[in-house]
């Protein structure tokens, strides 16, 4: 247990998805697909692309001559996705990506095709639009390209049961949730374990006096490993800080007003980012000695040294912590 | 410095706001791009070679998003490159791409930084809770307000020094039209009255939250002398420090005096206030500009609030700071140092519209930071080819 | 242009390292390095890094990298969201103007606290492709798909280039894939990501890698057997990998062009080769014959620490023509969805 890797799940997502406005040519694409219809634009050389965009492939230069293309396309290339994700792929069975060139056009687009098995894709394959019937002005409202057999017709969008107004597409979510399983590394797991322990552990520098807390491994002014284990702390000294008024965007935060301050630890060299609490936020001040308080529940977790508190003792005179402020 | 003399002889960029609903990413650094390219009388297939810069991918949540810009930048079977060196990355930006031309490697650089904020949301984007640490501090302003507390108490400066430099740098921007904000009404009274967010910052103390995007064409010396009115670069410098230290002095950081020093030796400054006309520094939260006005030299360390207290950094002042109206007008984060080192060149070719300042010395400063204090980039702009 | 010259090569990976941080896989190689180039850390005078913060998880992780590379008293420093071997490139670019004799460069990444290959989804368009969540294999393999349907070559052609990185891994300490293996075995293996098997398939790695290059006068000073770069340059091809001629690489023949590589005469390639097909790309366009000695560290099909694996082809010439073991070499590095940007650098002894 003691030396295990302290591992911690982590996850980056933007709540409610990145808001993307989508400029002209992308407008012009996705409020095709939400009407049925697959728009790409001629490019310098003659050739058309979907999906559009306002500028050439090649030079940068300026387009804007579109062109409806399809309804019936071409497998130029393929893939199978034996294991669709959930919140990722929005088909959630197996499926095939593939870059499909719609009757029209000369230059292949991205997207799925929609088959019972891997067998079924060939390059070279037609292929016509399965639409979503709720169509809403996304990638996915054209739901996945699908196999068409010789003399088949591809079949006209559905009505569009979505509730949507019939102005163009101008922005669009796109939901991003990314999970981690991120490592704390070897200097920060000691540090963690000592907080299990109440105890708040630097790391001297090799060729110096200087402690630094949280330790990283190395003495940044020289990027020289730091090995040796020192006990600082739970006494301090709040060499400067802030009264927040502004609630943080995340659960575990604060509530406000909160005060962070820098706090130089006995024994420490670097000023440690901490919480004063204990006393009116108006009364905290630079100078002030604190001491370190602890979750009843004490782990191998940062959060687990709550905040500090005023220890009693008379202030600081500036001059001992000037430097470090 | 360099063995090719270089100057930037096209500047672009777009208006700055809250949100651009009108445009894709793409459609926003080209509006920027094409700008800068009219100006210096070029289309893309005049340029060798594009320097992108941007703040973190996680703001608008694309990898590498100059991958996915390469067309939309005419940079298609060119090289090119993606700095990031956190907020100093507009400035690091165009420094690379000048030293692309002064080592005599290309002629023609186009250079764009931008930021889409409003595909997130900045706070949230600054302040993602990373495992294992406890959620202290709410964006920016948090990280650096007790940097300002530290500041105020060794100088000893009064605690309205920092709204001055928000009413100054507001209305500097009303004569500028791409700034983001434009507070006709605001004075000292309504800074004093804004929401106290990070005590001592007020809200009216801190930058906006911007789209926007910022370009540069810089030329080599043959280029540029068939160019009109060209900014010769006089001097580029960058410098880093670690984030914490023993003994770092976060209020007036070294690696700052050291950049500064070095692109001053470049470009022949002895006395930055006197051999400037005009300095265009990042200054994202008020209390920035009398700090940095110590850490860059323009005055005795202690004595930066004086001259802002003074008016000497007015745009009537006897060295105007920020005469754009600065960050705290206008901070799409990426391009925030690139519209500083832009906003320095139009100075000195006398392109700055209302906002332009009488010339003298014909040289100007361009700056940047970013990260904790710790990562700097700066250059000198002159209207004169230099030595 | 100044004479460079590559002076030492440092690299650690690892797969799904549970102990050390990034900053931690920094550490020995900023360290090694150094010590390795005879140089004092402040006689350097140019630092550049090349990493990326999506790998971590969140914004600004590579300003904590700062921490190994010794940056007291203040650096010439900066930093690219890009592959380090392009980190490489602005260090060059910064010795030719003059301003600097010498700069450490180095490059780190842990693909493994996520889905790597999904991430990446992230580097295509954000509003018609990323949506819909190919992953980087995904697209890889739709150019595998274009490649074989063009014809000439074939899944056999492909196991072959895996069977042989697989044989060299096993002479690579640092390689974190490696096996006795032929072809044939491994064309009975299961397709994974049509039509590409996981042996086709680079593997997740965490590592680092850090390099010193220097102007000639220190290059000769302090290295015995410097590996002068003849030529380096890098291009771009178009974003939207449909307009796209797949089964080729123009990107890498341009900047093969510029860098001076194809009139080839090298002793030892070594290609940036995500996939097996790359490889087969990458050697039609930098126009390799058939006796070239291709990646025989084994590759990325060996271990692939993304933001380091280019710089490491680099390293990988360098340790050979220091050696002595050859006298001209080509490193090759890319990065993007389908081989979307590539750099390409000429490598000799004296």
């Amino acid at each position: 247990m003691t030396n295990a890797p302290l591992i911690e799940h982590h996850v980056l997502d933007y709540p409610g998805g990145y808001t993307r406005s989508v400029g002209t040519a992308v407008s012009r694409y996705l409020t095709g697909l939400r009407d049925g219809r697959i728009i790409g634009i001629k490019i310098g050389d003659g050739r058309v692309m979907v999906p559009p965009t306002e500028y050439d492939p090649e030079t940068g230069g300026a387009l804007d001559e579109y062109v409806e293309c399809g309804p019936a396309g071409t497998v130029v290339s393929w893939t199978w996705v034996s294991e669709p994700k959930a919140g990722k792929h929005h088909l959630t069975k197996p499926f095939a990506f593939a870059l499909v060139r719609p009757d029209g056009a000369d230059v292949p687009m991205v997207h799925v095709v929609d088959v019972a098995a891997a067998d079924e894709m060939t390059v070279g394959m037609r292929v016509m639009p399965r639409w979503a019937s709720e169509r809403v002005g996304y990638v996915t409202d054209l739901e996945a390209w699908v196999p068409m057999s010789d003399g088949e017709a591809p079949t006209a969008a559905p009505a569009n049961t979505a509730e949507t107004s019939d102005e163009p597409v101008t922005g669009i979510a796109v939901p991003i949730r990314l999970e981690y399983e991120v490592n704390a590394g070897v200097a920060a797991s000691k540090y963690l374990r000592g907080m299990a322990e109440g105890r708040i552990l630097g790391q001297r520098a090799v060729d110096s006096d200087k402690v630094y807390v949280p330790p990283r491994g190395s003495d940044p002014t020289t990027g020289a490993p730091t090995e040796i284990e020192v006990e600082v702390g739970p006494n301090g000294t709040v060499t400067t800080f802030c009264v927040t008024n502004i609630p943080g965007l995340s659960e575990l935060a604060p509530p406000v007003p909160y005060v962070s301050a820098q706090i130089l630890l006995d024994g420490s060299n670097t000023p440690w980012l901490g919480l004063v609490q204990g006393l009116p936020v108006d009364d905290v001040r630079m100078g002030l000695r604190v001491r370190a308080v602890w979750d009843e529940n004490l782990r191998p977790d940062a959060r687990c040294l709550k905040w500090f508190e005023p220890n009693g003792e008379l202030d600081a005179p500036y001059e001992s912590y000037r430097e470090y402020a | 410095m360099g063995s090719v003399r270089t100057a930037v002889i096209g500047v672009g960029q777009t208006r700055h706001v809250s949100a651009r609903h009108d445009v894709s990413i793409a459609g926003l650094v080209r509006e920027a791009a094409l700008e800068a390219l009219e100006d210096a009388g070029m289309d893309f297939g005049d340029i060798d070679a594009v320097v992108v810069g941007k703040a973190p991918d996680t703001f608008e949540g694309v990898i590498m998003p100059e991958l996915y810009l390469a067309d939309a930048l005419g940079a298609v079977g060119k090289p090119l490159l993606r700095v990031h060196t956190a907020g100093s990355v507009g400035g690091s930006t165009a420094i690379v791409a000048a030293k692309l031309v002064m080592a005599g490697v290309h002629k023609r650089v186009l250079t764009v930084s931008f930021e889409k904020q409003s595909e997130s949301n900045a706070t949230w984007g600054l302040s993602v809770q990373m495992p294992f640490s406890a959620p202290l501090v709410a964006g920016a302003g948090g990280y650096f307000a007790p940097i300002i507390r530290a500041y105020m108490a060794r100088s000893q400066a009064p605690r309205h020094i920092g709204h001055l430099v928000a009413v100054k740098d507001r209305l500097a921007a009303l004569r500028n039209p791409k700034a983001h904000l434009h507070l006709p009404d605001i004075d000292l009274a309504t800074v004093e009255e804004s929401f106290l967010l990070w005590d001592p910052l007020r809200y009216l103390d801190t930058c906006p939250s911007s789209d926007g995007a910022m370009a540069l064409v810089i030329g080599a010396e043959d280029v540029a002398d068939a160019a009109d009115a060209p900014a010769w670069i006089h001097g580029t410098a960058m410098r880093s420090e670690p984030t914490m230290f023993a003994g770092r002095d976060q209020v007036n950081p070294q690696a700052g005096k050291d950049c500064a020093a070095d692109v001053y030796a470049q470009a022949g400054i002895t006395d930055p206030r006197k051999d400037f006309d005009c300095a265009e520094v990042y200054v994202p939260f008020s209390w920035y500009e009398p700090m940095w006005l110590e850490n860059l030299g323009f005055c005795a360390e202690g004595d930066g609030w004086k001259l802002t207290e003074a008016g000497a950094t007015a745009p009537d002042g006897d060295i105007p700071w920020n005469p754009s109206g600065g960050v705290l007008s206008s901070n799409p984060i990426g391009a925030s140092g690139m519209i500083r080192f832009g906003e320095a060149a139009q100075q000195v070719r006398e392109r700055a519209g209302d906002y332009q300042v009488p010339l003298q010395t014909g040289k100007a400063l361009g700056h940047a930071y970013g990260g904790g204090s710790q990562f700097f980039s700066m250059w000198v702009v002159g209207n004169q080819k230099p030595s | 242009m100044r004479d460079v010259g590559v002076i030492s090569f440092a690299q650690r990976t690892a797969v799904k390292d549970r102990e050390r941080n990034e900053v931690e896989f920094i550490i020995p190689v900023v360290q090694e390095a150094v010590a390795a180039s005879g140089l004092g850390r402040h006689d350097i005078d140019f630092t550049i890094s090349g990493s990326c913060d999506y790998l971590s998880g969140g914004p600004f992780t590579f300003v904590a990298g700062l921490d190994a590379a010794g940056a007291w008293p203040p650096v010439k420093e900066s930093h690219v969201e890009m592959d380090a071997a392009w980190a490489l490139y602005e260090a060059w670019v910064a010795i030719q103007t003059g301003e600097a004799d010498s700069a450490l460069i180095y490059g780190f990444g842990k693909s493994s606290l996520t889905d790597v290959h999904q991430l990446l989804t992230l580097q295509t368009d954000p509003y018609t492709v990323a949506p819909l969540w190919p992953s980087m294999v995904d697209l890889a393999a739709l150019q595998a798909s274009a490649l074989l349907a063009e014809g000439d070559v074939t899944e056999a052609d492909l196991a072959a280039v895996a069977a042989r990185s697989r044989r060299d891994a096993q002479d690579n300490p640092y390689a974190v894939v490696s096996e006795a293996v032929d072809a044939e075995a491994l064309l009975a293996r299961p397709v994974t990501h049509a039509p590409l098997r996981d042996a086709d398939i680079a593997p997740v790695t965490d590592g680092s890698a850090a390099i010193v290059i220097a102007a000639a006068d220190v290059a000769r000073a302090q290295c015995e057997r410097p590996a002068w770069i003849r030529g380096i340059d890098h291009r771009i091809d178009a974003p939207h990998i449909g307009v796209r001629d797949l089964t080729a690489s123009m990107s890498t023949q341009r900047a093969g062009e510029e860098a001076g590589a194809l009139q080839g005469g090298f002793d030892a390639v070594e290609l940036h080769a995500q996939f097996s097909h790359d490889e087969i790309i990458l050697a039609r366009a930098l126009g390799l014959d058939a006796e070239t000695r291709i990646n025989p560290s084994g590759g990325a099909l060996g271990a692939n620490p993304l933001m380091a694996s280019g710089l490491i082809r680099i390293g990988e010439i360098f340790r050979r023509i220091n050696g002595g073991e050859i006298g001209r070499g080509l490193a090759h590095a890319t990065q993007g969805p389908c081989l979307q940007q590539n750099l390409v650098c000429v490598l000799e002894g004296e």
